[in-house]
């Protein structure tokens, strides 16, 4: 069947993330950094969609030696903005470990070399019949290329950049949880088109891969649900981050399980991303909105047990530990040459009156 | 009995708030307050600019004590509020001629 019209639409739905995620992030943050927490994951999609007309997708999917021409089942136009839409989504997880803390101008220049030197090198390499795709390792709609690659690569930007002022010593709490519930539930509204779309076409797969997506994503909030239980209430924020979770976890997977293997991911991937939650606080690294424990450990965790359950687990381990090695250290390279020309982090003052005003002269409330 | 208004960082009012608590004073009211000092607010380079950032944010916690009890939460209060930097605010303390509780109507001296 012709999946101009899904893919399109698919396409519509990965940008309606990035919105998403600004409000997921922007609630979790003080209000006096709301805005700029909104506009970094805007600026995101806007780095990126002009870095990847003008050579990201070349990089990713182009003719030439190694970058052998993806069998492209649609208009070239129409595949390249589908994945467009992903490169900037995960450019705009990053802002994760940038929260309340990093030059605007800064983030720009590094996103524009992130993105060209981390995403896509991974795009070509798993997507782009590049040389992890040829060992065999298998990455539906982004596990590694997307997740593990933004989680990892948030957690080296966090230990760059260094933690917010007086993180530790008094808390930091989510200004507005509303937003980042609606927030979340506009992530999980858009993931349809993300791993839905990604069969890149109207058939049996991407139907499985919409309905273990729901599953995996239902049953990671029940898990961190149960979880919050712990303390006697019933947290919002852990309920949605769950499933933010199981929605990061069965991405690498979504095309190729069944609802049952979903269920099983997002059970493991809701008990296995709190506990990395746990271990980056008890270690004090100011990962600030957790991008590296959800969608960092969650894609490995997805992608290990596609490895599993198609027993096929030497490629997926391969693809997550160069994947892992790779954008950690690729990122921190990234970031010190920018602290080098740009400087990484305002001032201790700018940092104190907000990053609203200190960078943008708004308010998000006056 | 005696007001006492301190207006803090808005960061520091955990703090402050466990800190009087852990000496047993419980009750007070808080308010999300703006205000500028002595420093008029805070003037930022931004990009060859400069931005006046003059009302800044902060918390103001009213108590009300008897006299006796003043001296010790304006002591924890200093201790939880103060990070040595401008900004960290002030404590008035105010006499206070009458206190009526609304629920029995009687009034406490």
């Amino acid at each position: 069947m012709e999946p101009n019209g899904w893919i399109l639409t698919s396409a519509a739905l990965v940008m309606l993330m990035v919105p998403g995620l600004a409000l997921f992030y922007a609630g979790m943050v003080r209000r006096k950094n709301a805005v700029n927490m909104i506009m970094l994951s805007l600026v995101s999609y806007v780095i990126v969609s002009l870095q990847w007309v003008l050579f990201g997708y070349s990089l990713s999917f182009g003719d030439g030696s190694d970058f052998i021409g993806f069998p492209s089942p649609m208009p070239e136009d129409l595949f390249a903005f589908y994945q467009l839409t992903f490169a900037a989504i995960t450019l705009a997880i990053i802002t994760s470990a940038a929260a309340e803390r990093m030059k605007f101008s800064s983030f720009v220049l590094f996103g524009l070399l992130w993105t060209t030197f981390v995403y896509d090198p991974f795009a070509k390499w798993l997507w782009g019949n590049g040389w992890l795709a040829k060992l065999g390792a298998l990455d539906f709609a982004g596990g590694a290329v997307v997740h593990i690659s933004s989680g990892f690569g948030a957690l080296a930007l966090a230990l760059a950049l260094g933690n917010r002022a007086g993180y530790g010593e008094h808390d930091i709490k989510a200004h507005n949880v509303p937003m980042t519930l609606l927030g979340a539930g506009l992530l999980w509204f858009g993931w349809f088109g993300f791993n839905g779309g990604s069969s890149l076409a109207v058939n049996e797969t991407a139907v499985r891969a919409v309905i273990v997506t729901n599953t995996a994503a239902a049953t990671g909030a029940l898990v961190w649900l149960l979880i919050s239980l712990r303390s006697g209430r019933v947290g919002s924020l852990a309920f949605v981050t769950g499933a933010i979770a199981g929605l990061a976890s069965i991405t690498p997977a979504a095309g190729f399980v069944t609802i049952w293997q979903s269920i099983v991911i997002g059970v493991v991937a809701g008990v296995l991303c709190y506990y990395a939650m746990v271990y980056r606080v008890k270690k004090k690294i100011d990962e600030s909105l957790d991008a590296w424990a959800i969608h960092g450990v969650g894609g490995a965790i997805g992608m290990l047990m596609l490895g599993i359950f198609n027993g096929k687990f030497i490629p997926q381990l391969v693809a997550v530990t160069v994947t892992i090695i790779y954008a950690f250290a690729v990122t921190y390279i990234i970031a010190k040459v920018v602290d080098v020309v740009t400087g990484l982090r305002v001032s201790e003052e700018e940092e104190y009156v907000g990053l609203d005003i200190s960078q943008h002269g708004e308010e998000a409330y006056s | 009995m005696k007001k006492i208004e301190a207006i803090i960082r808005p960061e520091r009012f955990e703090k402050v708030k466990e800190e009087l608590e852990r000496r047993g004073f419980v009750s007070m009211t808080v308010a999300e307050v703006r205000g500028r000092g002595e420093q008029k607010g805070i003037t930022l380079q931004f990009r060859g600019r400069a931005i006046e950032v003059d009302l800044l944010h902060k918390i103001k916690i009213e108590i009300v004590a008897k006299d006796e009890e003043v001296d010790e939460i304006v002591e924890a209060i200093v201790s939880a509020a103060r990070t040595g930097k401008y900004g960290d605010g002030k404590i008035f303390v105010i006499p206070v001629e009458r206190v009526i509780r609304i629920r029995t109507g009687e009034e406490t001296q």
